[in-house]
């Protein structure tokens, strides 16, 4: 894991420093809110629904037990005892008060963390494969790229200022888990003949206007990426509008433009970028990969897992379910789920924090990732060590066994928290959720991945749920629209809306009928929801949904 | 035709706690129905006015609708109901500070 250099913890105490005396000149009133807002921005500071609310960067979504035990400190001794976990791999305290944020940072610099970039019109928080540097099924590890591009952005004296916010990520694997396709920029490590490169992808994203993103370079040497990738935002800052906050993502910029048009203009613009690239980039990226270096896997028998297989259907359950293959075979990649059945989605108490930073300090070689999809990664476990794992997370409500199923949902705040929301996305979560764990059909159901969104931003990726649900305001009353056959992997598409919207009450027994319908209709139990909607279409569901259209079709 | 004017009250974030807050004759209160409802359109713009310059106390001043029952302001939207009575997923802000 990547560790601070002197020029890191130098810079990130000058600017805690700074932005303890802003916050002290906004209480003394010498600084008006327009004048503080932009600067508490910078810092990941926002003002909700009912408090402040700070956001932290988990670079690449990677905390040693350290930083894990750090945020669970934060979350006692300055909220309310919890942090929620976000699709961008972040943390949220929704509680905070104004006077102890310079505290909250100061503490979070002392494990080499920050707030920095996680608001405000810049390069945010890059994210990546939640299963990096462990999958089976990878190329490289992405979190050394990702890395030297958080070095590379943050206060890039560029892009401080930019037309609207910018977001990558990166996987080394072809199986996309990080949803490379929804980002301003997605970054795919590819191989060809034997040599590293990268796929580009450029105008990807959702919120008001969903695309997907478009390839702009379909093998870049390695050795190009910080100046390519700067070319890219170069162009955007300079030909981005900025007359139409809604118009201003790239995603519009290559839409208007055509991709065509922006890989012209980024060549162009290549020229200059490359030559200011010396060769420094690719030294510090030899340097970060050191701290990337996998640990030395353990050897040992297996048979305390192979047993426990036999003897306890629940702990068989949980590993079907939440347990991955690792590289190396002895190993298994495991994933904490943070969806309990009528829980919060995202949420984790203190106790759980801390829980889950010492069973990675015991047994996981002290590595610790959230995921995207707001649940939390041991990603390198040895077999023998998962029945151990599993009664302690038992212990802790940590142990559901649903990943991948129709209760593991994602879920933004919504109007529960956030001032931007048109509905409430958290109440329809822990109801569906419910619902599907009363009737014990998951297991049945399958894969099934439910997004919700508590207004257009679609910060709960509801455009690429199988099932996407978005929540808005109409007439004054919480209303949600329901998308299908949405997908984040790399075959990603956009979910098709499937008619008029329904009022919280009526979301579960929507669901309901949407996955009757694909239980009638799959071809058999392995026929997954988004396979069978892409054989049938929208068509057999929205008959499902609104029966009455279909007889007044007639 | 201008349309009438509904019944509101001045509402804002408190700048050092950042929870919802309502203006009353004479300050601030956590409790809408403390606040001070206001009918009279001119005198809700200068009520609000007063309000936004009290830079060092409060944050994002705005009027919200509100009915009036039992002589005591209601919220008409369920925004403004959620923010008067704080998340729905935990028992915890106002729900529980107020009690």
């Amino acid at each position: 894991m990547y560790s601070y250099s002197e020029f890191d913890t130098a810079f990130l105490a000058e600017r805690n420093r700074q932005f303890r005396a802003q916050v002290e000149r906004r209480i003394s009133g010498a600084l008006t809110e327009d004048e503080f807002k932009p600067l508490r921005l910078m810092n990941g500071l926002y003002l909700q629904l009912h408090a402040y609310m700070l956001r932290v960067a988990i670079p690449y979504g990677t905390l040693s037990s350290a930083k894990m035990r750090k945020l669970a400190d934060i979350a006692e001794r300055w909220d309310k005892g919890y942090g929620h976990f976000t699709t961008r791999q972040n943390i949220q305290y929704n509680w905070p008060e104004l006077k102890d944020v310079p505290d909250m940072l100061d503490a979070l610099a002392e494990v080499g963390m920050h707030a920095i970039q996680t608001s405000g019109n810049t390069i945010r928080n890059v994210t990546a494969d939640h299963f990096a540097g462990a999958a089976a099924d990878e190329i490289a590890d992405p979190r050394p790229v990702a890395e030297l591009l958080r070095q590379w952005s943050t206060d890039h004296p560029e892009f401080q200022f930019m037309p609207r916010k910018f977001k990558i990520a990166i996987t080394g694997s072809p199986n996309d888990r990080a949803v490379t396709k929804a980002h301003d920029i997605g970054i795919r490590m590819v191989e060809r003949d034997g040599v590293r490169g990268y796929e580009i992808i450029v105008g990807g994203g959702l919120g008001r206007t969903p695309m997907i993103g478009k390839v702009i370079n379909d093998f870049l040497p390695e050795a190009d990426l910080l100046p390519y990738l700067e070319a890219i935002v170069s162009v955007w800052n300079q030909i981005g509008r900025r007359d139409n906050k809604y118009k201003a993502r790239i995603k519009i910029t290559v839409h208007e433009h055509g991709i065509d048009e922006i890989r012209r203009l980024v060549e162009e613009r290549f020229v200059e970028t490359r030559k200011a690239f010396s060769g420094v980039d690719q030294q510090m990226l030899r340097e970060i990969e050191g701290h990337f270096a996998p640990p030395a896997f353990v050897q040992a028998d297996t048979a305390p897992y192979t047993q426990a297989l036999q003897h306890y259907p629940a702990f068989r359950a949980w590993t079907d379910t939440n347990v991955t293959e690792h590289r190396d075979a002895d190993h298994a990649i495991v994933t904490i789920s943070l969806k309990k059945h009528g829980e919060t989605p995202g949420d984790a108490s203190a106790a759980q924090m801390r829980l889950i930073a010492n069973l990675a300090e015991t047994y996981g070689y002290d590595e610790i990732r959230i995921s995207h999809e707001q649940n939390v990664i041991l990603p390198h476990v040895h077999k023998a060590s998962l029945p151990s794992i599993y009664s302690a997370l038992k212990a802790e409500g940590l142990a559901t066994a649903n990943i991948g199923l129709i209760s593991d949902i994602i879920a933004c705040p919504g109007m529960d928290y956030c001032a931007l929301a048109t509905a409430r996305s958290i109440p329809i979560a822990q109801e569906i959720a419910t619902a599907f764990d009363d009737l014990k059909r998951e297991h049945d159901i399958g894969q099934l991945k439910i997004k919700i969104s508590g207004c257009i931003n679609a910060c709960g990726h509801h455009h690429v749920g199988h099932i996407g649900i978005l929540g808005l305001d109409r007439a004054g009353v919480e209303n949600y629209q329901i998308t299908l056959g949405g997908d984040h992997t790399e075959q990603a598409k956009v979910g098709d809306r499937v008619g008029p919207g329904f009022s919280a009450d009526e979301v579960v027994p929507a669901v309901e009928r949407i996955v009757d319908t694909y239980l009638e209709l799959r071809s058999d139990e392995d026929e997954a929801f988004i396979d069978t909607y892409r054989r049938t279409g929208l068509a057999p569901f929205k008959a499902a949904l609104y029966p009455e259209t279909k007889v007044a079709a007639e | 035709m201008p349309k009438a004017f509904t019944p509101k009250v001045v509402t804002a974030n408190h700048l050092l706690a950042g929870d919802v807050i309502y203006q009353t004759a004479d300050g601030w209160t956590r409790k809408l129905e403390e606040a001070e409802v206001l009918t009279d359109e001119a005198d809700a713009d200068l009520r609000l006015i007063e309000a936004s310059q009290q830079v060092d106390e409060v944050v994002g001043a705005y009027l919200a609708d509100v009915a009036v029952e039992d002589g005591k302001p209601v919220p008409t939207h369920f925004r403004e109901d959620f923010r008067a009575k704080g998340p729905s997923n935990y028992a915890h802000g106002k729900q529980v500070e107020l009690q």
